[in-house]
């Protein structure tokens, strides 16, 4: 294994990591405060149990999302150390500012947790709310950046250096601005159709629990709603790639050469030495209105670009067809579970929804996932686009593979033991809800 | 002399020292979960867990803003410091995630409560403190050759490019004084902490003999720059200010020894503070205006643009952050710190 290939893989696995606690991390607090806020309001003991039981397994989670985060910031350095130097002075303050987010966050996040009982309830409920704010906002800081790698502005180049460099360019940026709707509408969907779809498969083990009742309601609320919202972001983002860079949005759809009339490729697994796509099934004409508006617009393929400058078709093709396949299932849960809704038919009494819903509860962080891929490895062979090549950034130090392999066993270590700790939150959840209701009260 | 680099310079070793002083006690506590404690084993479990349960993340979070105002505004130290120490930074890390890890799990287990009792399987207890002993060391290592001038001295071949930068004298008894440095200062924080008289004393006994520890390490390292960081030992012993340093570091930490034994517990947690933070600055001191000996000074710095940015940030977000601090140790140390050491006492 090269030292590059190293390097990749061990930040992409490290992104891959620290993105499921982020996600989560983003969209739990919100849906404890739907339950506290419930409480609030009907003064039912059973939504504040909801509440605490949420806050204690989502407690080890943050904790985790911190310390991989943390990683991150010095993997920019440990791994891409020219990239930091000549990025730096540009995105820097936006990582400043996601730390005071990140900040505000975990100081609120220690008074959310430890505070039930220091804090009055309405302090405590706004305390919540605050974790959720600051979250939103650590995503858009660092969500901006990655748009900056994928549209740098804000400098002038010269010979390689970064000259002109105007920091205030990279927050206000054009591209940013798709991407941290995709990403928040995507943690929100994916952690509520998570917490969803365990709720639901504890429910067809405990019909009509209170808990899992209200657990799934307010988990549906939080997780389809954006997952409708994002085939509108989807659409507006796909847009803005094929604006700022045909070449990832030519791989996103394995369209080998610039065309008029541009198909529609769904599933296949592009073959860049033919340049034929098997499996594939070809729609005509649809990626041009889909793009354009219009059957017979051009879209540039990615025979645009030198050979040497294309991204690997077949990843970035597939993880596309992954996340926007796992993204319309979601969508289609969503409205089936809001049809039953408008028809004021019990959701929890529909088995065949809960089964669905059961099965479909990991499909939001695959969708994340693929998309991190699509994102990244759509850029490549750039960390920065048509700036900095990646094989020019990676770090001089070299058995890159120790440390790749170090990182991976112990992120697979702290995965297992990340699900074991939460099945038994889960497991604990068959037992008797009034006497766990003291048991988690800190 | 002031400069925006200069004050951004200073940012992050204010950011450096907030991370000691809080962050860093709270792995110095991680520490004394490895010292059996007797009778009070699980009195000690729950003391350790209450203290640092609400506050060790936002403390944490010191550690990223040094970060971030370093590959901001100073890139070219930033690019040397993550190049030739990739292999203590690394270990770092995996100390940073084994703790934080092993401390959700321990705390936030479905079994465990606040009295002590935990339901995670012991081993995470071990790795919660084994790796809180660890982490403290990898940074000082890495403060110790940034010090040293061997991080970004010329260099040839793989062991005196990534390794010789660390594995010397003066890095290593850096690293042993800074888990030391933490572990004393979690001591006496914790002294006032504890509510039995009887358990205080356990911790009264732990910070006199972390103190001496202390002592002797600091010692050493002062005598292992002679040889080992040789711009830190000018700086510190043979300048006037760098004198002044050094007396105010002893005077401060005698004066600490002094309230430890006569029982001033409040006057004990100002007073080691005090010290740990006069040792910290009279090594920035002596080290300025270089970011890594020998070569790099904070005035390889980002454009003027960028510094002005992140410094109106800096301020910005510390008048925003310092009061929510401020409140959360309100909240949780509050009646701690009022009812034994009313506040002229410590003010």
């Amino acid at each position: 294994m090269s030292d590059l290939l190293a390097a990749r893989s061990q930040m992409a696995m490290s992104l891959g990591f620290h993105i499921v606690f982020a996600a989560i991390g983003i969209a739990m607090p919100l849906l404890m405060a739907v339950a506290e806020w419930r409480w609030l309001r009907t003064g039912d003991a059973r939504f504040l149990t909801l509440a605490q039981r949420w806050s204690k397994g989502t407690a080890i989670l943050f904790a985790v999302g911190a310390v991989s985060g943390t990683v991150l910031s010095f993997e920019l350095g440990l791994l891409w150390p020219s990239f930091m130097e000549r990025a730096g002075p540009v995105i820097g303050p936006l990582f400043a500012l996601e730390g005071f987010a990140f900040f505000t966050e975990a100081i609120f996040l220690g008074l959310y947790l430890y505070g039930w009982s220091r804090l009055s309830a309405k302090q405590h409920f706004q305390a919540g709310l605050v974790v959720a704010v600051s979250g939103i906002f650590s995503a858009v800081f660092v969500v901006t950046a990655n748009a900056w790698m994928n549209a740098p502005t804000g400098f002038e180049l010269d010979q390689g250096r970064l000259i002109r460099v105007d920091p205030w360019a990279a927050m206000v940026h054009p591209v940013a601005w798709h991407q941290i709707v995709h990403m928040v509408l995507a943690a929100f969907a994916a952690t509520g159709f998570l917490v969803a779809g365990i709720h639901a498969f504890l429910l067809l083990n405990d019909p009509g629990s209170f808990l899992h009742r209200q657990a799934l309601s307010a988990a549906l609320i939080v997780g389809a709603v954006p997952a409708l919202f994002q085939l509108v972001s989807g659409d507006l983002i796909a847009k803005s790639v094929a604006h700022h860079q045909p070449a990832k949005l030519a791989a996103m759809e394995a369209l080998f050469r610039t065309q008029d009339g541009a198909p529609f490729v769904i599933g296949g697994l592009p073959d860049e030495s033919t340049q034929r796509i098997p499996y594939g099934i070809h729609i005509p004409n649809l990626l041009s209105i889909l793009l354009h508006g219009d059957p017979h617009a051009t879209v540039v393929g990615l025979d645009a670009v030198p050979p040497e400058d294309r991204p690997p078709v077949a990843v970035v093709h597939v993880a596309f067809q992954v996340m926007v396949g796992c993204g319309l299932i979601l969508a289609g849960l969503a409205v089936w579970a809001g049809w039953l809704w408008w028809k004021g038919r019990p959701l929890d009494e529909n088995r065949r929804l809960l089964w669905a819903l059961a099965l479909a509860s990991p499909l939001g962080f695959i969708a994340i996932e693929a998309g991190w891929v699509v994102t990244e490895v759509g850029r490549q062979p750039w960390i920065v686009d048509h700036v900095i090549r990646t094989a020019d950034a990676v770090t001089p130090m070299p058995g890159l593979w120790v440390p790749m392999i170090t990182f991976t066993l112990l992120y697979f270590v702290l995965a297992a033991v990340v699900v074991w700790a939460m099945w038994r939150h889960i497991a604990a959840s068959d037992r008797g809800a009034p006497r766990l209701a003291k048991e988690v009260a800190v | 002399m002031f400069s925006l680099e200069a004050a951004l310079g200073a940012m992050l070793v204010g950011a450096l020292t907030f991370y000691l002083l809080f962050g860093g006690a709270d792995f110095g506590a991680g520490m004394w979960t490895l010292f059996p404690a007797g009778r009070f084993a699980q009195e000690q479990r729950a003391l350790i867990d209450r203290a640092i349960g609400p506050i060790w993340e936002a403390n944490h979070v010191w550690l990223i803003i040094a970060v971030t105002i370093l590959f901001t505004a100073f890139p070219a130290a930033f690019a040397v410091i993550s190049t030739r120490l990739h292999i203590p930074l690394t270990l770092m890390l995996i100390g940073i995630v084994l703790r934080g890890t092993a401390f959700a799990i321990r705390t936030h287990d479905v079994a465990s409560k606040p009295d002590g009792v935990s339901g995670a399987p012991p081993i995470w207890h071990r790795v919660f403190g084994w790796s809180s002993l660890f982490t403290p060391a990898m940074l000082g290592l890495v403060l110790g050759s940034i010090a040293s001038g061997r991080a970004a001295a010329p260099s040839a071949s793989f062991t005196e490019t990534f390794i010789s930068p660390w594995l010397a004298p003066f890095p290593v008894t850096i690293a042993l004084l800074t888990s030391a440095t933490v572990a004393y200062l979690a001591a006496v924080y914790l002294l006032l902490e504890s509510r039995d008289p009887a358990f205080a004393d356990l911790f009264r006994r732990r910070s006199a003999t972390a103190w001496v520890v202390v002592t002797i390490l600091g010692g050493a390292g002062l005598w292992a720059a002679r040889d080992g960081a040789p711009e830190i030992y000018h700086g510190l012993v043979q300048t006037g200010l760098g004198r002044v340093g050094v007396g105010a570091t002893l005077l401060l930490h005698a004066a600490a020894l002094w309230a430890l034994l006569s029982r001033r517990d409040a006057w004990a947690r100002v007073l080691a503070a005090a010290a740990a933070v006069a040792m910290l600055w009279g090594w920035a001191a002596s080290q300025f205006p270089y970011l890594v000996e020998p070569s790099v000074t904070i005035y390889d710095a980002a454009p003027p643009a960028t510094l002005r940015l992140l410094f109106f940030s800096l301020c910005g977000g510390s008048l925003l952050l310092l009061p929510l601090l401020y409140f959360l140790y309100k909240v949780f140390k509050g009646e701690v710190i009022a009812p034994r050491a009313p506040a002229d006492k410590l003010s």
